[in-house]
């Protein structure tokens, strides 16, 4: 099968000016991936799909993965001669820059061909941000598989398909508000009085009653001798 | 929904295949919803279908999923490689060995860890008595759903016994085995072990002779399940549909023979196809494939090498992978099970995610249930083989 490399050369010769590049996988799998940009993201996965070499017919997996956002701190070492002695070793100054990573939200798409048996090919497509920009082109109407996959990247990361025929959350249900896979996501606070907290538990009690309720009297039995 | 919306429902339906006989008369009147499930006998769990019916027809389905979600990728994130393990029993809680030789695949496959022969063996042997288990209960259940109450299901629950016993004198455990790691398995097989196995294997031949003798030729069962929930070979590999539901409509595609993983290039065993995609040719697929089971685990028993089970170098404390990431996939008894994993190098996966091959499955239930009765209905969903706790996560 074709290298991720030359698929993106074919693509960028098919499709002048769409945004492709390969992301390499460090890890010892080498699974390396494409990294296409939403404008030509629909043509391109057709062309995948009935290329007559690639023949890409089965999506087999969809998957989100949330960035967020990241502060990056690089340190560099700038080194000053001192004009006075210039024989004297360079005086060393470690300068640190801070630098905001912005966050996205991405979905993997895992594609093998049961025409030609080989694969995978993996692309991504990234949103522009996490919160009013959280959209990438639907890919449903190429392969029927991605129907309930992007409903589930919808309802757990909250990426939102343009295109989808049917986005509706789909594990959780409808009058949920926030997406539980992000990484920022807080679980909500629901406590429930127990008599004997311990633990977190004691600390989430403390928070809710800063003065725990007297236990209740109990009733005498009836007819209990005192 | 009344009649008028048929042909709004219609021009919507993206896929051919998918459209509904539309009504004029005036004898019939307003479609009927009915909400199948979650508390349904036939749904096989908390599973619900919203089913739109014409008379008796069905003219739209809607799967809703979830009551069983409790977010197990979210959990796989806040635990260790090696913690996830165990949790892997419970997403499919019929084959909890092949999803951990899935996931166990998945992290080798990350981490670049190898592992013994015999452990591979051992492996093979396992998956294959899950899929006699699998493929065994599966039967049971459909014969249930098309109205044989009791006894198919019952014989197959007996012999599910031995398989189960099988599987915790090795693991400790029926169901939740929690018997793969990184790099082999857990607890070697010993001699007494294989030769439960071997006897049972050697029997089970028999057994499907008489659980055939009972259903494969029956009449009743033919004109119940033949040319109902017919499925096409092309919208089956577009829908992503894998395992013997995919094999069913002719298209031959087995991951024991495509990716070739484990040590399975070297036993001998043909993959059988079906010609229609109906119910009765995945019933008939699942009865073939687990005859060509017993052929595999005839040759891995004879064929079981000496050696360590667990790869001397594999690390189970402290296991870090180097950041990178892995897909890693088997052919389960329900289809392709896959682990997608993301490691930043740290001792907890960044993205853990499962591709569940029976969630996928149902992508086309409604295309398959369109234009049947609501019986068929139970069948065609029994035929698809789904476990919950796999669907919903």
């Amino acid at each position: 099968m074709e290298s991720p490399e030359q698929i993106r050369d074919r693509l960028l010769a098919r499709f002048p000016g769409a945004e492709i590049s390969v992301v390499t996988n460090p890890g010892i799998a080498a699974q390396h991936s494409l990294l296409l940009g939403a404008a030509h993201a629909r043509a391109i996965a057709e062309f995948l799909r009935d290329d007559p070499t690639l023949k890409l017919d089965q999506c087999s997996n969809v998957t989100g993965i949330d960035w967020p956002e990241k502060e990056i701190v690089e340190t560099k070492n700038i080194s000053t001669p001192d004009p006075a002695n210039p024989a004297a070793p360079p005086k060393v100054v470690e300068q640190k820059t801070k630098r905001l990573q912005p966050g996205f939200l991405e979905v993997v798409y895992h594609l093998y061909s049961i025409t030609h048996r080989h694969g995978p090919v993996i692309f991504r497509l990234r949103t522009g941000n996490r919160t009013d920009q959280a959209t990438v082109p639907s890919l449903t109407p190429v392969w029927r598989s991605c129907e309930f996959q992007e409903r589930e990247v919808f309802d757990l990361f909250g990426v939102t398909f343009v295109g989808h025929p049917d986005l509706r959350r789909i594990l959780m249900w409808d009058e949920f508000k926030d997406h539980p896979m992000r990484r920022d996501y807080v679980e909500p606070d629901d406590y429930e009085w127990e008599p004997t907290p311990h633990g977190a538990v004691l600390e989430k009690a403390k928070a809710h009653y800063p003065t725990p309720p007297a236990p209740a009297a109990v009733a005498p039995v009836k007819g209990a001798v005192a | 929904m009344s009649v008028s919306d048929l042909s709004a429902l219609n021009a919507q339906r993206a896929t051919p295949g998918a459209r509904v006989r539309e009504v004029h008369d005036s004898f019939h009147g307003d479609l009927l919803e009915v909400s199948m499930g979650p508390h349904h006998p036939s749904t096989h769990g908390v599973f619900r279908m919203i089913v739109t019916l014409d008379g008796e027809t069905i003219v739209k389905l809607k799967p809703v999923f979830g009551y069983l979600h409790r977010n197990h990728e979210k959990l796989g994130e806040t635990v260790t490689y090696l913690g996830s393990m165990p949790y892997t029993d419970r997403l499919d809680y019929l084959s909890s060995m092949t999803n951990n030789w899935a996931y166990a695949l998945a992290v080798e496959k990350l981490a670049g860890q190898a592992v013994p022969e015999r452990a591979e063996y051992v492996r093979v042997i396992l998956a294959e008595l899950t899929r006699l288990l699998n493929h065994t209960c599966l039967a049971g259940f459909l014969m249930q759903d098309c109205g044989c109450s009791g006894t198919p299901l019952m014989y197959a629950f007996r012999e599910r016994e031995y398989i189960l016993d099988l599987f915790e004198s090795l693991s400790g455990s029926r169901m939740m085995c929690n018997y793969q790691r990184f790099g082999g398995c857990r607890v070697d097989p010993s001699a007494d072990w294989l030769a439960g196995a071997q006897k049972l294997t050697d029997r089970y031949g028999t057994f499907l002779d008489e659980f055939e003798t009972l259903l494969t030729g029956n009449e009743i069962i033919m004109a119940r399940t033949q040319g109902v929930g017919k499925l096409s070979p092309e919208l089956a590999i577009s829908a992503g549909v894998t395992g013997p539901m995919l094999r069913a409509t002719g298209v031959n595609y087995d991951l024991r023979k495509v990716d070739a993983y484990g040590v399975y290039p070297r036993f001998d065993f043909r993959v059988p196809l079906g010609d229609h995609g109906d119910v009765y040719d995945r019933y008939m697929i699942r009865v073939l494939e687990m005859r060509e089971s017993i052929k595999i685990l005839q040759q891995a028993l004879a064929g079981l090498p000496a050696g360590p089970i667990m790869d001397p170098k594999a690390k189970l404390r402290s296991f870090r992978p180097k950041a990178g990431e892995a897909y890693g996939r088997i052919e389960g008894p329900k289809g392709e099970i896959g682990f997608y994993l993301l490691s930043d190098g740290s001792p907890n996966p960044y993205r853990y995610r499962i591709r569940p091959p029976s969630f996928i499955n149902l992508t086309v239930l409604e295309d398959m249930c369109l234009g049947h009765t609501v019986a068929d209905a139970v069948i065609i969903l029994g035929s698809v083989d789904i476990v919950l706790g796999e669907v919903d996560r």
